[in-house]
Parts: structure tokens; sequence; C-alpha cells
């Protein structure tokens, strides 16, 4: 291998990395939801859709920036805690899978009510960042993707801090633990579910926001779903160290696979090397890199 | 077995259990095919009975077996195309003989994709069945081979013969595809009351507690996936070879996995009827749902609005169903059948 051949492998790389970030944006509102209530949130990214076309419109019908940001926030707090209100209470004590598959009727609401209202035509969304890629040791590196790199890890840092040194941080641990214990004494859980739902919905936003920059908000930002779901498999549905490890690894790996395992069998492995990998280790470790063992019982 | 006999012998018949099949049969071969208007067989009968089949595949794995697959679709797919293959390049084989290669061409994949299910559970699972889904989508797109290096990857159905009869009119294709679902319901409905059924439900409700009572959970979970998508490949073949007649694999999304999901969710899942209530719903929902909104809004209800609001309204209905009747229109009719009876009395 000559030496650009090892330069361009370590762009591939560094590139695979930070697309790894964006994944993991949207896994990490997976996760808060999956910890707090055990609900596997398909329709996190009809949210994100939602979010970022709410957003764009406000804009676009002349709203300043920061107003819409705000509007756009207080739209998904109304939203989480509709969704708490209407489908999540009536189905306390229910089997994971059927609230998965609520979840699933809510993405298709959700994905029909924003087209329904904004209309189905794609809007580019600019946030003001320029993309020019600029040089590091002979290595192209894109500064919106390092922006967005950024972004996440404040939000990380962030949510975790919120989760340790807050009451409500503290009473979200609480109910993640054990829902019964939570509710013996006396946290309100139909309160923590809402605001887990609104913390979901701000995360959505911020990775409407960033992938609707990339892509332009249209309706194929719902389908990034897809694109985490591996992620959370690989890291582990609860753990939200696990979303950016396994984001990473995914977008790694993915981008590698497409470079250098792409030509032998034809290319657009894009579409499923990151569930085979995902299912690789999962074989070796049945509940991701990070997620928490199950005790079975009888 | 031995129990099971003698339970047999000990039941007299009841002839009003009877009664209703032979009211289906006498409908399904009498009054339909000398009746029905050609719209009434292609639009709605057709996708209605590979709907049914492929819902009744989904329920035996996710209803009675409890492993929750996201990837029918695929199989399907598999069932259409190995078929496809089968009657191109094998000269002379009966159709009969296509339908059982596809489904187990199928049932093979199934068990392949199926293999995670003996580590895996819930979740976990219902992602690594989604690996099948764009696999195999990719897999029917990127190698020409398999829809004979067409070049947008269409397969047209092949001329439907059996025992010398040609099937190819409207009628001939609804009898071709009714009887399919016939025998293969009778027989998942002989399997699912059998003691590997039994299994089945066993390792749904409790997996660890089925293998302490001696259930060989992880062989039972792969005949759940390999009867499963054996069904679901034939319901595959009856969608590319009796409705569509010419399907590509962009025709398999992950879109009608969730359709066929839908399916049994809203009819009830583990119930055999319910796979068929819930087919027919989703069939005429969208008809009546345009007539409606043509009726209602005139000219503002276009396609897109339509589409939309389908998404909606299919939605919300999930979340109903699963809220106020987790099983599903099959209960519902139970109950309405028996108020008829009692008023009746």
């Amino acid at each position: 291998m000559s030496y650009y051949d090892f330069l361009f492998a370590i762009e591939v790389l560094v590139g695979g990395l930070l697309s790894g970030v964006m994944y993991s944006l949207v896994a990490i509102g997976f996760v808060l939801i999956y910890k707090t209530s055990g609900v596997l949130n398909f329709a996190q990214g009809s949210m994100v859709l939602f979010a970022a076309l709410t957003f764009v419109s406000l804009v676009e019908r002349g709203i300043p920036f920061a107003l819409s940001l705000l509007i756009t926030f207080a739209v998904m707090v109304a939203l989480g805690f509709t969704i708490e209100r209407i489908v999540l209470r009536p189905l306390v004590n229910r089997s994971p899978m059927t609230l998965f598959m609520a979840t699933l009727g809510l993405s298709y609401i959700i994905e029909g009510a924003a087209q329904l209202m904004w209309g189905t035509q794609v809007h580019g969304l600019d946030l003001g960042i320029d993309d020019t890629p600029f040089e590091v040791g002979g290595i192209l590196i894109s500064s919106f993707d390092l922006l967005a790199a950024g972004i996440a890890a404040a939000m990380v840092a962030g949510l975790s801090a919120f989760f340790y040194w807050t009451r409500i941080g503290l009473a979200f641990r609480a109910v993640a633990d054990d829902q019964f214990a939570a509710l013996a004494v006396g946290l309100r859980l139909p309160r923590i579910w809402g605001t887990v739902w609104t913390a979901a919905g701000f995360v959505a936003l911020v990775a409407g926001l960033l992938w609707g920059a990339r892509l332009g908000v249209q309706f194929s930002l719902s389908l990034i779903v897809l694109k985490a779901l591996p992620v959370l498999v690989l890291g582990g549905f609860d753990s939200i160290l696990g979303a950016i490890v396994g984001g990473l690894i995914i977008g790694a790996s993915e981008k590698l696979a497409e470079v250098y395992l792409g030509p032998f069998v034809g290319g657009g492995i894009e579409g499923w090397f990151a569930y085979a990998l995902a299912l690789v280790v999962l074989l070796v470790r049945p509940s991701g890199l990070f997620g928490q063992k199950t005790v079975e019982r009888v | 077995m031995a129990v099971q006999a003698l339970d047999a012998a000990r039941v007299p018949i009841d002839w009003q259990r009877l009664a209703l099949p032979a009211v289906l049969v006498v409908v399904a071969y009498g009054l339909i095919p000398a009746y029905a208007s050609s719209y009434l067989v292609e639009a709605i009968l057709l996708p209605f009975l590979a709907l049914s089949l492929a819902a009744v595949g989904l329920n035996l794995l996710t209803g009675y077996c409890g492993q929750l697959s996201l990837g029918s679709s695929a199989f399907m797919a598999v069932g259409a195309f190995a078929a496809y293959n089968f009657n191109l390049r094998v000269d002379g084989l009966p159709l009969a003989a296509t339908m059982i290669l596809a489904g187990i061409s199928a049932a093979g994949i199934g068990v392949v994709f199926g293999l995670p299910s003996l580590r895996l559970r819930g979740f976990y699972l219902a992602v690594s069945t989604l690996a099948a889904q764009f696999f195999v989508q990719w897999a029917l797109t990127k190698f020409g081979w398999f829809s004979n290096y067409n070049p947008s990857g269409v397969i047209s159905a092949p001329h439907l013969i059996v025992a010398g009869f040609p099937l190819d009119g409207a009628t001939g294709r609804y009898l071709l595809s009714v009887t399919t679902v016939i025998v293969l319901t009778a027989l998942v409905w002989r399997l699912v009351n059998s003691a590997t059924g039994r299994n089945f439900i066993a390792v749904r409700d409790n997996e660890t507690a089925a293998r302490v009572i001696g259930v060989p959970v992880l062989r039972t979970k792969l005949l759940a996936f390999a009867i499963s998508s054996f069904i679901i490949g034939v319901a595959g073949v009856l969608w590319a070879f009796t409705y569509l007649r010419t399907v590509e694999p962009a025709g398999f999304n992950l879109d009608r996995s969730f359709q066929i999901l839908f399916i049994i969710i809203i009819g009830g899942l583990a119930s055999m009827r319910g796979a068929f209530l819930g087919a027919a719903f989703i069939v005429v929902f969208p008809l009546v749902l345009s007539r409606l909104g043509a009726f209602l809004f005139g000219g503002l209800f276009d396609s897109g609005v339509l589409d939309m609001s389908q998404r909606i309204v299919l939605g919300a209905l999930i979340i109903i169903f699963l809220i106020a009747e987790p099983s599903g229109l099959s209960a519902l009719f139970d109950r309405l059948k028996r108020r008829i009876g009692s008023r009746s009395s």
C-alpha cells in the first residue's frame, strides 16, 4: 500500500466516523425513550422529519431563525406530552412488542400529519454553516461534519449531566431501573414519560436540522430511523455510550466496506451492510456491546 | 398423538361448525366464479387472497410463536423470483411443483435469517429480520440473473397451466389463488392444533418456561421460521403470478412488510380468521377512503392528500386496535356473533 492509498484509507475512515456521529445523533433519541420506558420508539425517525419540516416551513414563512426554533421546540413538547397521554398511558403494563407496534402506527400518523400540513416538496435548509472541506495533514475533512460531531458531543455531555446531576434526571434513572419501585416512592410516571418524550423530541429537532441541512428536508428524512436501528442493536438499546460507539463503528465500517468491499459485489451495499455487521456482533453479544443483560425468570 | 386420536373419536361431528366452511366453499367455488365482475376479482379478490396467505404465514411466526418479523415482503420476493426462475429454467415443470419449490426456497432463506433467533430476543430479533428485508431486495436488484437479465429487474408471470387447463383469465387465476389459499390454510390450521402448534405457543408465552418443561425451543423457532417463510413465499408467487403479473424487487419493500404486520394486528394475532379479516380490511379500506374523501371534499381531496390521510387513519387504527381491541377484528367478530346469538335465543 503506497502512502497515498494509506492517506485515502484514513480519509475514508475519518469521513465514516463523522457520518457515524450523525447516526448516533438519531440513535440517542431512541435510547432516551428505551431506557426510561422500555419502548423501542419506531416513530423517532418521523419525529425527526416532523421537527425539521415544521422548522423549515416556519423559516420560509419569514419567521426569524431563533423564534422558529423556539416555536418548533414548543411544538415538540406538546407532541411529547400528547403522545404520552393518548398512546402510552392507555398501554401501560402491556408487552414491549405491543408498544413497539403502537409506535409503528404513531410513525405513520406523524409522517402523514407532517406532510399533510406542510406539503411534500423538498425544502432546502441553510443553517449558515459553510461546507467547505479543509485539509489536515493531507486529509480532507468536511467542516460541516466536524461541527455536527461537536454538537453531538455537546448534546451527549449535556444529557449525561442532566441525567446525573438534576432531580428529574435522578427520577429518569429511577424509572429506568424499576418502574414499580419508582411509582412506590411517589414518582409521577406520566410526567416523567412526557418529559422523556420531550427530550427525545429535542434530540429529534437537533438531528432533523443537521440531517435536513445535509439532505434537504423531505420524506426520506424519516428513513434515517433505518440507519439508526443497526447502531442501536450494535451498541445496546439502553446505553447512550453504546449509541455513540455503535454509530462510530457503523459509520466507519460502512464507508470502508463500500470503498474496499463494494466493488467485488457490485456496490450499493450501504443499505444492508450495517445490519449484517450488527448481526455478527449480536451473535457474540446478544444484547449489544453495552446493553444490559436480561436475567431470565420463570 | 394417542390422546388426540381418542379425543377425535369421542367428540361427535359438530354439524354447526361445518356449516360455515361449507357456505364458504359454495361461495368461493360457485357464486364468485359465476357472478363476480372482473373488477371485483382483479382489484379486490386477488390481492386479498395473496395478502391473506402472507398474513397466515406471518401470524404463524409472530402470532403463534411470538417472533416479531419485519421482513415478510423479502420472503414474498424470494418466493416470487424463485418461482419465476424455476419455471424459466426447468422445462415442463408443473405449476404446483413450481410453487412448492418456490416455497421451499423461501423457507431456506427464512431459516438462514431465522438463525439469529436462536440467540436473540424481541427487538434485537425484529431488527435482524430487517437485514433480510434489505439484503434480499439488494440481491434481487443487483444480480441480473434473478430476473433473467431484464434491464429494469422486472419479472413477468408465465402462462399458468394446471393439468392442461389454461388459467390466465381473471377467473382462472382466481381459482388457482383461492385453491392454494384454502389448501395451505387448512394445513396451517392442522398444524396450530397439533403438538407442534402448542410448542409454538409455549415458546411465545414464556421461552424459559418452555425450555424447562422440555419443549425443543431452538428447533421449534427454526421450524416456525421455515413454515412461515414457506407460506409467505407461496403468497409471493400468488402476488406476482395471479395479481400483479409483472413485479420488480422494489415492489417488495419495507412498506409491504409493515402492511402484512398491520393485517395481523388489525385482524387479530394468533387467529386464523384474523388474517383474512385483516387482509379484507387492508384491501378495501383505501378504496372506501378515496370514495369517501372524494364525496366529502370533492376536488380538494387529490391523490397526495389521499395518500397522507390514508397513512394517518391507518396509523390511528393500529393504535386504537392495540388499545381497545388487542385481539383485533377477530375478537370483535366473536362478540358480535355472541350478541346476535343471545338475542335470537
